[in-house]
This record gives C-alpha cells, structure tokens and sequence, in this order.
C-alpha cells in the first residue's frame, strides 16, 4: 500500500474526487484517504482542508478524534483484538498477552520493523464467537493462545 | 417503470423455483458470526466441489439464522424439500457433503443439525423444535438466514416491500402513523420513546428537506443485532426506511454505520443500488408521488457517534461530540434541518406493521412492552447468537431454554444488559419479565438487547471494571464531568481491584456518579456511572471483601489490568500539539 512520494499528492487526489457515497464530508474524505493509502500524511490533512474549504485546524481536529486514523506509514499486517466485556470473560486478555510477547511490543502499536500492528477494538461485531480477533481484517473466532500464536506465525512467514 | 406487480410475479417464480431443488440450492451464512468461524473458507470450498465435479447448484451467501454456535451453517435443498441444515461444517466437511448428499441422495445422517419443511428426515429433529427457535418469533429477523441479501427478487417473494406498496397506494401518511402510534411499537435503540409519536414530531415540522437517520453505529460491545439485520436482510430496514419517510414527509435517508465493518456496509450499499434499479428509490417510488432517497453515511470509531445529536455531527463531518437540545433534531436536526433518529431495529419493524396491521403486532408481547426483542447472547453461555423473542418472557427462558444454560456444570454469577451503560443483574433476576418497565425497575435496561453472561468464576468487581474503563476509553471529551469523572471512576475500581482502595472510595464514586449525570448532555455521562452502581446494588459483598478484606472471593482479582486508556482528545499520541489532561486525584 505504500506510494511513491511524488504521487502522494495525484493519489490523495484521486481518493478525494472519486468518494463513493453523495454526501462529501471532512470525515468522508478522510476515511478515503486512509482506505487508499493506509494513514493520513500531512498532505492528507492539507488537501483535505483545501478540498472542503476549511481550515488545517479543523481538519486535524476530526483527524485527532476518531480512533481508526493514523498518521504513520502503515504496517504490513493489521492484528486487531477485541477487549470488549464477552471477549474478556472468554479469556482475551491472555489472547492479547501472547500477541503482544510474540510481536514484542506492550500496549497498542508497530512493531519496530512495522512488520505488523497491534490494535485494541471495543467490539469486532462477533461477540457469539468470542474471543474474536482480526487479522489483515479477516475475522477469527473462539481463539486461544495458540491459534493466536500459530496465526502470528503465518505472518511472520508471510504466508497471509 | 415497471410496476410493484411485475416485479412481485416474477420474484414470486424465482423463489417457487428455488425451493423446488430442482437445482440444488446451497445456503450458507456468511455474517460475521459465520465469518468468524470459517465460513468463507466453506463458501470457497463448496464452490470448487461442485464446479469440478460438474455438478449445477446455486449456492448463495445469507445472513445469520441466529444459531451462532451452530456457524459455519450450511443448509442445502436437494431434489426439493426437505430442506437440511448442516452444523459446523469444515473444509474438510465439504467434498463429503457434496459426493454424499448432493449426488448420492446418501442420508445427512449425523452431520446434520435439523431439517426443514417436507417429509421428516428419521433421527434429524424439524428446525422449528430446536429449543432455540421454538420460543422464538421472528419479526425483523423474518427472512434473516433465509434469504440472500444480496438479492431483491429473494426479498420480494417472501413477502418485501409489499407493505410498502400498501402504504404508498392504500393509506395516506397520517394512517401510516396511527398504524405505526396504534401498535404500540417503541424504539429499540434504549431509550423505547413510542415510534409514532417520534415521527408525529417530524411531520409537523417545516420541510423540505427533512431527513431521516438510521442508526446503525451499535457500538456496544455484546451488541451486534443492528449489524445482523443489515447482513442478513437489508431490504427490510430499507423499506423500513422508506415507509417512515413516507409517512413523515421526508426526502431523505440515511444508514450511519461504522466504517470497518465491511459485510453489513457493502451488503447496505448492494440493497440500496438495487431498490434504485428496480425503482424503489429514487424519484416517484413505484409510480407514486413519492421521492425518496437513501445514503450510507460512514463514522470512524467513536461509541458517542451512536448517541442522536452526535451522530448528525459525524455525518456533517464533524467530531461526533453530541450537542445541548433544545433545540431537538425535529425542528433542528442535520445541517439545521427537521431530523428524525430511529434505530435499525425500530425500523424494520415498520414493514410488517404495515403489512400485517397494527393489531397484529400489538397482540405480541406483554403490557407496554410491543413486539419482540432482539437479543444477542453471549458470554459464558451454551448457545450464544442472535434471538428474537416476543416481550415478556423470563430472562430464565432466554438464558436456560434458549440459550442452553451456562457450561462446563458452572452456576451463573451475573448479567450485563443493554450495553455498557446498562446494568449488572446478579443471577437471582432470572424471573424478571422482558419488559422495558420491568427491566429499568429492576436497575437494568434492554438497550441494544445485549446480554452478555457470566459464570462463578467471575468477579463482579473486575467484570465492572471492564464496563468502567470502556466507558472512560469512550467517553468523547465534550463534557468535563463525563471526561474527568469516568476517568476518576475507572480509578477508584482499579485500585479497589488491586485490593488499595480506602474506605470512603464508595462514597466518592457516588458523589462523581451525581456530578456526571447532572453534568454531561448525553447519556453517555449522564448513565457512566450505571455499571458501577448496578453492580453496588447486586453485589455489595464482593465489593466490600475487596476493599475491607483485601480479598477477592472469585480469586479473579488483582487481574492483569489490560485496557486501554484513553479520554479523548488523544491527539497527544500523535504529532499534534495538544496537552494531555493529567487527573490525579490521590
């Protein structure tokens, strides 16, 4: 997913004028934005000011708010984890502890090599199969450690 | 333009040929429930088989049955009815199931969980008797599991977009109303403000425009029925949706969903690119007067986007933080214009109720509880998934008869409904009616009808603690006594957990709890202190063995504190110059 510097700005561009729903939004363009190329670059942030006609100010704002947006080069796998209250009661916590230790990282975040990221998530949408964890946005039901572990794996393998 | 009758003939045929068998007709759920289990790969799968042995059969993607634990669920018409539902079904499952039933007629014999429909299948049970379907009724979950959402005509010939046809050429809008008003049908998103009365609002309100806002943000973890009527059946909240607008003068609608949750979101936008084509949007719906639009609108992650006033915040573009009413979204709603809110579920009755008349539905459920609830069962519980059950029934029915009980021979310790601004009930509440009356007495409410369960081994203290800090993590930093008092809140549990809580900690909660409710403008902050209080009532003794005795009688606590934290604004993460509130209290 990663772009090109010089065709940053003719992508973002592309991601503004090409919106697939009617109503065009500072939230809209943003979510495009990030859809095509992963995170929201500075430029993202200016191009979407001078596209809807509002101040950079503005922009961040609704950037900073929302929790999905991120503003550093994406990494190669997305890892989410639900810690909503069934997901816990069925054992997320230590889910989330054996990703954390396999990618080696505390807390949300990259890894240092930005081979993958680790999100939290309130609520994948599948709490009948909890613990449920996403991963590259496919979702895995009724994990334990090691599925986790073997799911990681596959990653660090490059076999998704 | 083609009329609702030409459309209605031909889908009518097209659902006659598809349960005759003489294709086979291979169904398999294919919403998140079932996507979390595998079900894609069982899709894949299936196609392969039956394309390299050459055999012709439909196989279609559907929504969610509500058996979740049953997922991924495959059910196949052969050579017409009886209809076979397969349970669980593998990769591996498949080349046996197609070589085996499909070509060899063998017997489903154990893999199956039931049949349906024609002759009785021996040692297989009728679908219908399953406990967990027997209790239920099945409204706006109708065709959910049945039919494909991504086909109109599937939707049509079991009976859609009849009621709206009816209300278009037989009613005019104020009998849609008073249908709506007389079946007593109230909003399911929590708050259960009667559904005709909301509209009424709207009608008498200057336009156009005037909008109609559909909320499916449904951020509640436990909570995923909103999401589940989208993937299972879009069209009914669709036609929910233009039914409304019909009656309320509207000219506009839209369906705000999460962004990320990509199978209600594209079966959304499928259903609504098809009712254009067919000419159940647009200009002139079916020939009549009446024009109407519809439009996904997408947040980011927010739980208050949820909340009305934040939500058309979120579709201006805008932060979703709510905003102070009066004035309300009917006079002043999105982009300043008469607005009217209701949830999925509320919507999609509306068909039905139209349909089938508003005594119909009045005669389901109990006192001034109309209708069903849909629930979504999960936890420590045998079979979790998603419900529709007529109001009034025992929480003892839904957690014992239809949700099999809890497992592994452990005794239940808690409920949590309505999401996490509602209640913790301790196990003794199993004889409360579902009611929305009886179920706030009792310091609970239906909410978004999530229940999610818990067994013995869990503590009420850090199960509470969980609700806390996913309230404080969302709380969306507009309000000061929301913002810093669930950050307090969290604090006080956490510490209580770790056993170093002191003795007028109890009190403190309280008196920030007040604060919050008097002090915040959505129900975020004003119900923040729910769980902790609910949880007080229910379970006094745990809390003071944690902050008298320093014990934890469930053995839970101190737990390994896992959550995030995080009061917004939180740019501070990032590169932007913003300073963080610091709030130490100790």
């Amino acid at each position: 997913m990663t772009v090109p510097s010089g065709e940053i700005h003719s992508v973002i561009q592309d991601a503004l004028s090409t919106q697939k729903h009617p109503t065009v939004t500072v939230l809209s363009s943003l979510l495009a934005i990030q859809d095509r190329i992963g995170y929201l670059p500075d430029e993202a942030i200016e191009e979407t000011a001078s596209f809807m006609r509002t101040s950079v100010n503005d922009v961040w704002g609704v950037a900073s708010f929302y929790k999905n947006f991120r503003f550093e080069l994406p990494a190669t796998h997305i890892v989410e984890v639900c810690w909503g209250p069934t997901c816990s009661l069925l054992g997320a916590t230590k889910v989330i502890q054996k990703i954390q230790s396999l990618l080696g990282i505390s807390g949300e975040g990259d890894t240092p090599d930005r081979r993958a990221t680790l999100r939290y998530n309130t609520c994948l949408g599948a709490c009948a199969q909890a613990p449920v964890v996403s991963i590259d946005h496919d979702l895995k039901g009724r994990v334990d450690s090691e599925r986790v572990a073997a799911e990681i794996h596959d990653i660090f393998n490059d076999k998704v | 333009m083609t009329s609702f009758s030409e459309i209605k003939i031909r889908a009518d045929q097209q659902w006659e040929d598809l349960n005759s068998g003489k294709v086979p007709w291979i169904r398999i759920g294919t919403a998140m429930c079932g996507l979390a289990s595998g079900a894609r790969e069982v899709v894949d799968a299936f196609r392969s088989e039956i394309s390299s042995r050459g055999i012709d059969a439909i196989v279609d993607e559907v929504g969610c049955l509500g058996i979740c634990s049953a997922e991924p669920l495959v059910d196949i018409i052969n050579n017409g009815p009886p209809r076979v539902f397969f349970n669980n079904v593998s990769v591996e499952d498949v080349p046996r199931l197609v070589s085996g039933y499909l070509e060899n007629n063998s017997s489903p014999g154990a893999d199956a969980l039931a049949y349906s429909g024609g002759d009785s299948i021996e040692g297989l049970p009728e679908l219908g008797t399953l406990r967990s379907i027997q209790l239920q009724e099945r409204i706006a979950l109708r065709n959910a599991g049945h039919i494909a959402p991504g086909d109109i005509l599937q939707y049509v010939g079991n009976g859609g977009y009849s009621g709206l046809n009816k209300a278009l050429f037989n009613m005019d809008p104020e009998e849609v109303i008073k249908e709506i008003t007389e079946s007593g049908l109230r909003g399911r998103g929590g708050a259960a403000f009667p559904t005709g009365v909301k509209w009424g609002f709207l009608v008498r309100s200057p336009g156009p425009p005037k909008y109609i806002l559909c909320n499916c943000e449904e951020g509640d973890p436990g909570a995923y029925n909103d999401k589940g009527i989208l993937e299972s059946d879009p069209h009914t909240l669709l036609e929910g949706l233009i039914i409304a607008g019909y009656a309320t003068g509207a000219t506009k609608g839209f369906v705000f969903i999460r962004h990320g949750h990509e199978g209600p979101i594209e079966r959304t936008e499928e259903a609504i690119r098809q009712a254009y084509e067919i000419g159940l949007l647009g200009d002139q719906i079916l020939g009549s007067k009446f024009s109407f639009d519809i439009e996904v609108s997408l947040t980011g992650d927010s739980y208050v986007a949820g909340e009305e006033t934040a939500l058309m915040e979120s579709i201006e573009g805008k932060r979703s933080m709510p905003r102070s009413r009066p004035p309300f979204p009917a006079m002043s709603g999105l982009w300043g214009k008469p607005t009217n809110i209701n949830n999925v579920k509320t919507l999609s009755y509306a068909p039905e109720i139209v349909s089938k008349g508003s005594q119909w539905f009045s005669e389901i459920g109990v006192n001034r509880s109309k209708g069903t609830a849909i629930l979504c069962l999960s936890g420590n519980i045998t079979y979790p998934g998603l419900y529709e059950v007529p109001m009034g029934i025992t929480i003892r029915q839904i957690i014992d008869e239809i949700g099999g009980g809890v497992p592994n021979g452990k005794e239940l310790k808690l409920l949590q409904t309505g999401g996490p601004l509602g209640g913790v009930l301790p196990a003794d509440s199993m004889e409360i009616n579902l009611d929305f009356e009886e179920m706030a007495e009792a310091g609970a409410i239906l909410g978004s009808g999530g229940i999610i369960v818990a067994d013995e081994d869990t503590c009420a203290v850090d199960f509470t603690r969980g609700l806390v800090a996913f309230c404080q993590y969302e709380s969306c930093g507009k309000c000061f006594p929301c913002r810093l008092g669930m950050t307090h809140l969290l604090e006080f549990i956490e510490r209580i957990c770790r056993f170093e809580g002191r003795p007028d900690d109890l009190e403190l909660m309280e008196s920030v709890g007040k604060t919050m409710q008097a002090g915040s403008l959505c129900g975020h902050g004003q119900l923040g202190f729910n769980p902790i209080r609910s949880a007080l009532q229910s379970f006094p003794e745990e809390f003071k063995a944690h902050l008298e005795d320093g014990l934890c009688p469930a053995g839970v606590c101190p737990s390994v504190i896992n959550v995030p934290k995080n009061t917004r604004p939180f740019a501070d993460d990032y590169n932007v110059k913003q300073v963080p509130i610091q709030v130490d209290i100790t």
